[in-house]
């Protein structure tokens, strides 16, 4: 049977996360179908098309699916499912938000966040922050699956030319109405998807502090830039920075910690990355633990000096 | 209004759990437990619109062991009136702890029903959403502020790239993030009152549920363990390392 993929998208393009759970979905065997669900989305549906090993996009045009509300998607997901064997969304807040809906309409388990798939109905999912990994099979007819987008690779974003069809829509329940977005523009890669990443905790004192070292850091080496839960608490920056646990799982090549305790909450979100740097002026600082090269150092001074030397 | 928490008696969070040797699970003996810190969040953003004055009555539930009485006193503590709990020692998974949940909305009747965003052992974030749907409510999910008026709940989420407004009919179901609220300590005196508030204990075959889990666990392992690299001396080093040893800038 085929596996559909929720994308993530916002009308006029795919969001990365996407290409990953595609991949996920391409370990299961079988048809990967992808369901673009907006309004005017008719681009977005094409940037789904060419990605490879997509069989078919399927497209659900309409007013309702404008603001993509949890309630809606859900309803016309719940409509399209019987037809698969598996239905994926990534686990970023979008998907997180919808899919356990459609479970419960279905009637179905979900198994969040996967990391692994270990056959068409057993996967691996991390559990305790991290600390502990689940190997869990399912008994469901229809398999509801949240994938960890950093623990598989992303689908090439072009190629293909996979056929759309259209899908009708499902009733709009209209219980739910969007007031208003606040989306900060970034010309910096997208925190998920980025190689490098910057990320900055309290150490930093200030949100000022925070722009003024870390910023010509991030422009220098082409990162993201992301933060702890304490510097988001604060103020420092925007909520959608935050790594960790209850944030943003990265796994960048290349992940700079500066000014960072290094909580386990913390650690969860970026202890797979690649190479991890750690700048702090406390040696007993946990986050040296998980660090390929620790520096102990005021980072009011190695920050400018890194800056000057990278 | 009355306003619904659920509450979960989780592995406090300071805790770092070890996975039992046999791969049956994590060792959960002699372990400290504690409320799920992000229902604590949910307790303290019921009690701040009861103490507002815009809801009547706050009750908090949990589903579990009877252990979990603990949980829902530390609730009642902060400031809930009253405590439910749905006792069974079955492992249950987040689609059976929703079912439990909307049985006891379908008696409670309440306007608003606050549950975390995702339990801290688990992680599994599916609870409110899958309460929501078998409800037939809208959602309002990882919420950092709220306001209700006129049958509707305003929202603000926590989304990727910021932040999203949703306007909700209620009854609804919300989950709240971090950034909602600080919760209060509980003080003594409200710890000794929290002792007296009523708590009614119910099966889930009262509520005509049935939990039987639908995923097995069949082994729960360590993750690849990562090790402390080196120390180096100074930047310089720190580059040379990056740029020739790593080669990642
Ligand atoms: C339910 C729950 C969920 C959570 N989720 C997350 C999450 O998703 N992500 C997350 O990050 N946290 C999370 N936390 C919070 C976590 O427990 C820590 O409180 C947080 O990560 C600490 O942030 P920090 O390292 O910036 O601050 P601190 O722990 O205060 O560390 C600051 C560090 O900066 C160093 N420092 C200070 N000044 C300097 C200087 N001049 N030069 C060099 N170093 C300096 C200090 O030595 C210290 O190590 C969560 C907590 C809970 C309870
Ligand atoms: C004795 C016992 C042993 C268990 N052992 C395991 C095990 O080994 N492996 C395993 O995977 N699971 C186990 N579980 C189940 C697990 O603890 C969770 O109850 C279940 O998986 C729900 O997932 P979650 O809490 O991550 O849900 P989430 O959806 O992340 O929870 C979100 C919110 O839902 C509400 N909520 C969730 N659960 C409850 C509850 N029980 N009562 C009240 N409100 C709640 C809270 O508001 C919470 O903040 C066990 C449960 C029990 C009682």
């Amino acid at each position: 049977m085929a596996i559909l993929v929720i994308a993530e998208h916002d009308n006029q393009s795919i969001k990365a996360a996407t290409l990953n759970t595609v991949s996920a979905a391409a370990k299961l065997g079988g048809d990967v179908h992808v369901l673009v669900a907006g309004a005017g989305c008719a681009a977005a549906a094409e940037a789904a098309a060419k990605v490879a090993g997509v069989a078919k996009v399927r497209v659900c045009d309409a007013p309702q699916y404008e603001a993509q509300t949890a309630e809606n998607v859900a309803e016309l997901v719940k409509g399209l499912a019987g037809g698969y064997s598996h239905v994926l969304a990534p686990a970023t807040p979008a998907g997180k938000n919808m899919l356990p809906r459609v479970a419960a309409l279905l009637d179905v388990a979900q198994i969040s966040d996967i990391v692994a798939v270990e056959s068409a109905d057993t996967f691996v999912r991390p559990i305790y922050a991290g600390n502990a990994l689940a190997t869990v099979k399912s008994a469901d007819a229809i398999k509801l699956i949240t994938v960890r987008t950093t623990a598989f690779d992303a689908a090439e974003a072009g190629g293909n030319a996979a056929p759309v069809e259209a899908v009708a829509a499902a009733a709009d329940l209209g219980v739910t109405a969007l007031v208003g977005r606040e989306i900060v523009k970034s010309a910096r890669p997208e925190l998920g998807a980025a190689k490098v990443i910057v990320s900055g905790g309290r150490g930093l004192g200030s949100g000022d502090n925070y722009h003024k070292l870390l910023e010509p850091l991030a422009d220098k080496l082409g990162a993201a830039l992301g933060a702890s839960r304490a510097a988001v608490d604060a103020g420092y920056v925007p909520n959608d920075y935050q790594v960790g646990q209850t944030g943003k799982i990265v796994a960048p090549q290349l992940y700079i910690a500066v000014g960072i305790s290094g909580a386990i909450q913390h650690l969860a979100g970026m202890k797979d990355s690649k190479v991890i740097v750690a700048i702090n002026k406390d040696p007993e600082a946990p986050i040296f633990q998980v660090a390929d090269y620790g520096l102990v150092a005021d980072l009011f001074d190695a920050v400018p000096a890194l800056v000057a030397a990278a | 209004m009355k306003i619904l928490v659920p509450v979960k008696r989780v592995v406090d969070y300071n805790v770092k759990v070890r996975v039992k040797a046999d791969g049956s699970g994590v060792d959960l003996a002699n372990v400290k437990m504690s409320m799920n810190p992000f229902d604590e969040i949910s307790v303290e953003e019921a009690v701040r619109l009861k103490e507002a004055g815009v809801a009547t009555e706050v009750v908090a539930v949990s589903c579990g062991v009877g252990a979990c009485q603990e949980t829902l006193r530390a609730a009642m503590a902060i400031g809930a009136d009253r405590g439910i709990l749905v006792e069974t020692d079955v492992e249950l998974q987040p689609l059976a702890v929703a079912k439990l949940l909307k049985a006891v909305c379908d008696k409670e009747q309440p306007q608003l029903v606050i549950c975390g965003k995702q339990a801290i052992d688990d992680d599994a974030n599916q609870t409110g959403q899958m309460l929501a749907a078998l409800a037939g409510w809208p959602q309002a999910t990882f919420a950092s502020k709220v306001t209700l008026a006129d049958g509707k709940a305003a929202v603000t989420r926590e989304i990727d790239g910021g932040l999203e407004t949703l306007s909700v009919k209620l009854p609804a179901v919300m989950t709240t993030d971090l950034r909602l609220n600080e919760p209060r300590y509980a003080t003594l005196p409200n710890i000794m009152k929290a002792k007296k508030k009523p708590l009614d204990t119910v099966k889930p075959a009262d509520l005509g549920v049935d939990v039987a889990p639908r995923l097995a666990t069949l082994k729960v392992a360590e993750p690849p363990k990562r090790s402390a690299g080196e120390r180096v001396a100074d930047v310089a080093q720190l580059i040379d390392k990056l740029k020739n040893v790593a080669k990642v800038i």
